[in-house]
């Protein structure tokens, strides 16, 4: 392989394996292709989609599933979202939420700004950075024995956040594109979980 | 779950004037605040500490003020209220974060102790001090400022209202002037 940051997964494949059969998941996505891949798989008023906040996914879900502690969230983004959040993994890893899942979506790139790599495409390890923060599980996925095990892993009690850093091809699938409105998504969300609506 | 309850102007009945931190708690309190995330700050410190003992609330520490604007959305989405706690160094590590706020118009309550504008002995303060306002304001978040421990608790009070109720952006602001001058 001429970039060992850069794996051989299908991201649209994956995401829908991880959501086939999603019973009671709330979705939280990074903004960029996780966005489009999770649309892809179906639309559901239990995703929050983001299209900006670059950074926002995995605190967005944390808030969320530290009001939610009886539903696992399960937060899909990007290598290039999830490096802006960073400190976002140090917050999340002493608050200690059992409820999340993080599912980085890793093609070592920037995909949506023209494929530059990132700092996973040059060799950062961000399932070693989660392990080192003292996530419950953070594991690198390259094959599709392992997105089998991690989609029985999310349905699975734990004991904190978990990690998943997703080996996926460095290609940009032709986009799939939910609601732009975040008041509309919201309200959406909000009435699924049957709380009051503004 | 719309609990609006406007009991700011006496919430000073009793209490010392000086001890605006408790006053503020009771406040948020009454307005049925679930979570909390601040970067630590002199100015805030009581204020943080009576919420971190509070069984009934979840306290986050954050490595950085943004990751507390993308907690409170997720906390509104997911049913609880959330205030987020900042001096006004930390409001320009929010801006870009902020838009997710604003154009979704996620209830959004922040405390923003002010430094670089009264008495300040450290002039690498004077910056964003100076810029604290007017950036809130660019990215459209509210800001009410206030210069006495009874003028703060009654706009803590107001806004509470005005970002859980009418689903507004807003930042209190506690001048420096209010907070004294840094012992050093």
């Amino acid at each position: 392989m001429v970039n060992p940051g850069v794996g051989i997964l299908d991201r649209r494949a994956v995401v829908a394996r991880l959501l086939r059969d999603r019973q009671d998941l709330l979705v939280v996505t990074g903004l960029g292709s996780p966005t489009y891949d999770v649309h892809a798989a179906g639309d559901h008023p239990g995703n929050y989609y983001l299209w900006g906040a670059m950074g926002a996914a995995a605190l967005v879900g944390l808030g969320l599933a530290q009001a939610r502690r009886d539903r696992t969230v399960l937060v899909v983004t990007g290598d290039g979202e999830q490096l802006m959040g960073l400190g976002g993994l140090a917050t999340i890893a002493i608050a200690k939420p059992a409820n999340l899942v993080i599912v980085v979506l890793d093609n070592g790139h920037y995909g949506e700004t023209g494929m530059q790599r990132s700092h996973t495409g040059l060799g950062l390890d961000l399932a070693s950075i989660a392990e080192a923060a003292g996530f419950a599980q953070a594991l690198t996925v390259t094959d599709q024995a392992g997105v089998e095990a991690l989609a029985q892993a999310i349905k699975e009690p734990a004991s904190g956040p978990r990690l998943y850093a997703v080996k996926i091809t460095a290609d940009n699938p032709q986009r799939s594109l939910p609601p732009r409105d975040g008041v509309h998504i919201k309200n959406r969300m909000r009435a699924h979980l049957g709380l009051g609506v503004s | 779950m719309s609990k609006i309850t406007v009991a700011a102007s006496d919430s000073l009945e009793e209490a010392d004037p000086l001890d605006w931190p408790n006053a503020i708690y009771r406040v948020l309190k009454q307005h049925d605040v679930r979570q909390m995330s601040y970067v630590p700050d002199a100015g805030h410190s009581r204020l943080i500490e009576l919420f971190r003992k509070d069984p009934d609330v979840v306290a986050n520490l954050l490595t950085s003020e943004e990751e507390g604007v993308a907690i409170s959305a997720g906390a509104w989405l997911g049913g609880q209220r959330s205030v987020l706690l900042m001096q006004s160094s930390g409001v320009g590590n929010c801006i870009n974060m902020l838009s997710l706020a604003t154009i979704a118009r996620f209830p959004l309550l922040m405390i923003v102790t002010m430094r670089g504008e009264w008495a300040e002995f450290n002039p690498w303060q004077v910056p964003m001090g100076l810029a604290t306002e007017p950036a809130l304001a660019a990215i459209g978040v509210r800001t009410l400022r206030a210069d006495t421990p009874e003028d703060l608790v009654a706009i803590v009070g107001s806004a509470a209202v005005l970002a859980y109720g009418a689903d507004q952006q807003i930042a209190v602001i506690i001048s420096q002037r209010l907070l004294g001058v840094k012992q050093w």
